[in-house]
């Protein structure tokens, strides 16, 4: 491999991306646009879930543990029904995820010292939120039912969170983003430059110099390489300066990591183009293989542990699961190469292994 | 007219569907796609891995454990001595959380004292662990009630729509949205920007078809490619993933067109702004991406700021995701869906409306 060679042509690539105004202000919009989504828009947290309150009884004891409702941070009473067909009509409509019915003869009963009910419904439709609210609306009850028995419960769960302890999806959706932004940036551009060429004919100009394969590979990742560093740079100082997730790990480790990766993944973009004759299907092949189990299938959002078993052994050969572990490991919990070695050296290996391939097949094809 | 227009849809489809490759993108990627999702998109909470620290070591803190054991929510998987193992499982994450039953639990529980069991989690996954908390704390306070005692007020709960609490089912009309969303849009912006990057845009030019004909020819295929892989998707869904499909056929049809307006529309409009295949694939990624999040796929709508609420009645991914889910899971028709099948009809004819005055004025 010739260092000149190569450093013209990494200039050569850098020239075609900054020249191509679009391509560049997308390079860079993409993931500012995705941190502005996830920071401001975006947030799993369940709170203030719409409920709508049908009391039948009326009582204090109902308007009591109506007012419960309405205190706990969970629920906002948005409406009070009249009859059971505006329960159903609010509910279908997706007005209200959860009501609260109370029987006729709710302080009735209570006052005869007997058993009653309240009866909650909810639009199970949205699963997740769905059970939240469930176990919330249980726990607002019992707090009441403890209460009037002027008792304590017996055991009382002392629940302690680490590394989130506000249970902020921010904290900990942020830290993954990186991972994504960069599978975008993999995907997006890099699997498009060498199935350019291959369409624009200036593939056999390239191969009549003297230029060898490796020297074509190294010099375009090196250009890749540059852009996918200024967008982790942004990505990492809005997340920590702008949206306040904490960094509690170390930020040379978290460079290191980064860089690691992303020679992976832009090889992998490479070795992609390099294989599709067409910039569409380049695109397509990029899509599916990085930026969709980059999303899915790498702990991003949805947690490896709930999937079935076969797609959980798929998401092993996922470069973006092992990233994201250390990301968050960095970030929320604040260990390095002693906990997470093994990630880390997988990262390596994947580098490594691409990068040959990607050669491989270049010189195969060129031959 | 219509016989120019029937031309340019035969020349389209066979353009479309002449390469192998092109036949298999139209099924593959959507196939993909639905199966990887369905499988991925996730957000239940089932055999979360806990450790368990018995510090007490009594048929009471035993009972408790039996409990956790029993649950669906959790599996204990080791059994940390020491506050350094309890602290290398969390931060390798190999348990979610870890319930530590202090000495003198079961003495405090014979005397009626209060007492307490320490649940520590990991909140990295916020969702995860606000789950996990729940589950955790409903089965602690259920120990050591006396027998014989009834809480005086019971919360009897009914789960309409989705009675298992499947998330799957939530996801995957979502997921057929995506899908067609994303083929429709490519599809119609690729066909044009190729014959302009190629030159054959002059040729068509030159022809006696006028623009109009030229759109409708280049979109309809589209179309009917967008109800093949409707079709597709709503049958792997009911096959492969059980999900529930309680409204009609035609309903999902007719809702489905209206929908592809828009879409087709988007894909015309990112054309008629791109030189280049490159710049169109990139536009409409940039298009798709922030549409597809706002649109309650995942992220409720309701935890958006409010402006961004109001914002997001503008994108016709959200009304017919909302469509889908009334649909599927519902079984409602036009009487409860038509707010939001008018908003697409709107948003489509708009969309439709103005990118065909744009492409107009981009080829005079």
């Amino acid at each position: 491999m010739n260092y000149r060679r190569t450093k013209a042509m990494a200039r050569k690539e850098f020239l075609h991306i900054i020249r191509d105004p679009r391509s560049l202000i997308m390079a860079l919009a993409v993931p500012m646009m995705m941190l502005l989504l996830f920071s401001y828009a975006l947030s799993l947290d369940v709170d203030r879930i719409p409920t709508i309150v049908y009391d039948q009884d009326a009582s204090p004891q109902s308007r009591e543990l109506t007012a419960r409702f309405a205190g706990s941070p969970y629920f906002e009473i948005i409406s009070y029904a009249h009859s059971y067909a505006e329960v159903e009509k609010a509910i279908d409509r997706g007005d209200c995820i959860v009501a609260v019915v109370f029987p006729p003869d709710f302080a009735h009963h209570l006052r005869a010292s007997k058993p009653t009910s309240v009866q909650i419904l909810l639009d199970g439709s949205d699963s997740n939120t769905g059970s939240i609210a469930l176990s919330y609306a249980e726990s607002v009850t019992n707090g009441y039912s403890m209460e009037i028995l002027h008792r304590t419960p017996p055991v009382d769960a002392r629940i302690r969170v680490w590394y989130n302890t506000d249970l902020k999806s921010h904290n900990f959706i942020i830290p993954g983003l990186v991972a994504v932004i960069l599978m975008i940036i993999a995907s997006l551009l890099t699997s498009l430059t060498i199935a350019r060429e291959w369409e624009n004919g200036t593939m056999e100009q390239l191969l009549s110099t003297p230029l060898r394969p490796v020297e074509i590979v190294v010099g375009k990742l090196a250009a890749f390489f540059l852009l996918g560093t200024a967008d982790s740079i942004i990505a990492i100082v809005s997340a920590v300066y702008v949206f306040d997730v904490p960094l509690r790990g170390n930020v040379l480790f978290l460079a290191i990591t980064t860089g690691v990766f992303l020679v992976g993944v832009l090889t992998w973009g490479l070795f992609i183009s390099s294989i599709s004759g067409t910039q569409l299907m380049a695109y397509q092949i990029g899509l599916m293989t990085s930026f969709l189990p980059g999303f899915l299938l790498s702990g991003f959002i949805y947690a490896i542990d709930n999937m079935p078993v076969p797609i959980q052994v798929v998401t092993h050969i996922v470069p973006a699961r092992y990233f994201i572990t250390i990301l968050r490991a960095i970030f929320l919990k604040g260990v390095g190469p002693e906990i997470v070695w093994q990630e880390l050296l997988f990262l390596v290996i994947y580098a490594i292994a691409v990068a040959a391939v990607a050669t491989k097949k270049l010189k195969k094809k060129v031959a | 007219m219509w016989e120019r227009i029937r031309v340019i849809i035969t020349k389209e489809f066979r353009q479309t569907l002449r390469e192998p490759r092109m036949r298999m993108m139209v099924i593959m990627p959507p196939l993909f796609q639905l199966l990887i999702f369905g499988f991925a998109v996730n957000l239940d909470v089932e055999n979360s891995k806990i450790a368990w620290m018995d510090m007490d070591r009594t048929p009471e803190s035993r009972e408790l454990r039996d409990k956790f054991d029993a649950s669906i929510y959790f599996q204990i998987t080791s059994e940390p001595r020491s506050e350094e193992e309890v602290r290398s499982l969390l931060d390798h994450g190999e348990v979610v959380g870890v319930v530590r039953v202090l000495p003198g639990f079961a003495r405090d529980l014979k005397r009626g004292k209060q007492t307490a069991v320490q649940v520590l989690v990991d909140g990295t996954n916020s969702n995860n662990a606000s789950i996990v908390t729940g589950y955790a704390s409903r089965i602690i306070s259920s120990v050591g009630v006396p027998a014989g005692m009834v809480a005086p007020v019971e919360a009897r709960s009914r789960v309409w729509f989705n009675p298992e609490l499947k998330s799957r089912y939530y996801f995957i009309p979502g997921v057929l949205m995506n899908i067609i969303a994303l083929i429709t849009l490519m599809l119609t912006a690729m066909a044009v920007v190729r014959e302009k990057e190629i030159g054959t845009m002059e040729q068509l030019l030159v022809t006696p078809i006028r623009p109009v004909e030229l759109i409708l020819g280049k979109t309809l295929p589209f179309v009917l490619i967008g109800l093949f892989d409707v079709f597709l998707a709503t049958g792997v869904a009911l096959l492969v993933f059980h999900v529930p499909f309680r409204g009609s056929i035609v309903t999902l049809v007719a809702a489905s067109i209206v929908f592809l307006m828009t879409t087709l529309g988007a894909g015309l409009f990112i054309s008629t702004i791109s030189r280049t295949q490159q710049q169109a694939l990139m536009s409409s990624f940039f298009f798709f991406m922030p549409t597809f999040m706002l649109s309650g796929f995942s992220f409720p709508i309701r935890n958006m700021p409010v402006a961004v609420q109001y914002l997001t009645l503008l994108n016709p991914q959200r009304h017919f995701i909302e469509i889908l889910r009334g649909i599927f899971l519902k079984g409602e028709g036009f009487y409860v869906l038509w707010p939001q099948t008018l908003a697409l009809f709107v948003i489509g004819v708009l969309v439709l409306g103005g990118s065909t005055l744009r492409f107009h004025r981009t080829i005079e």
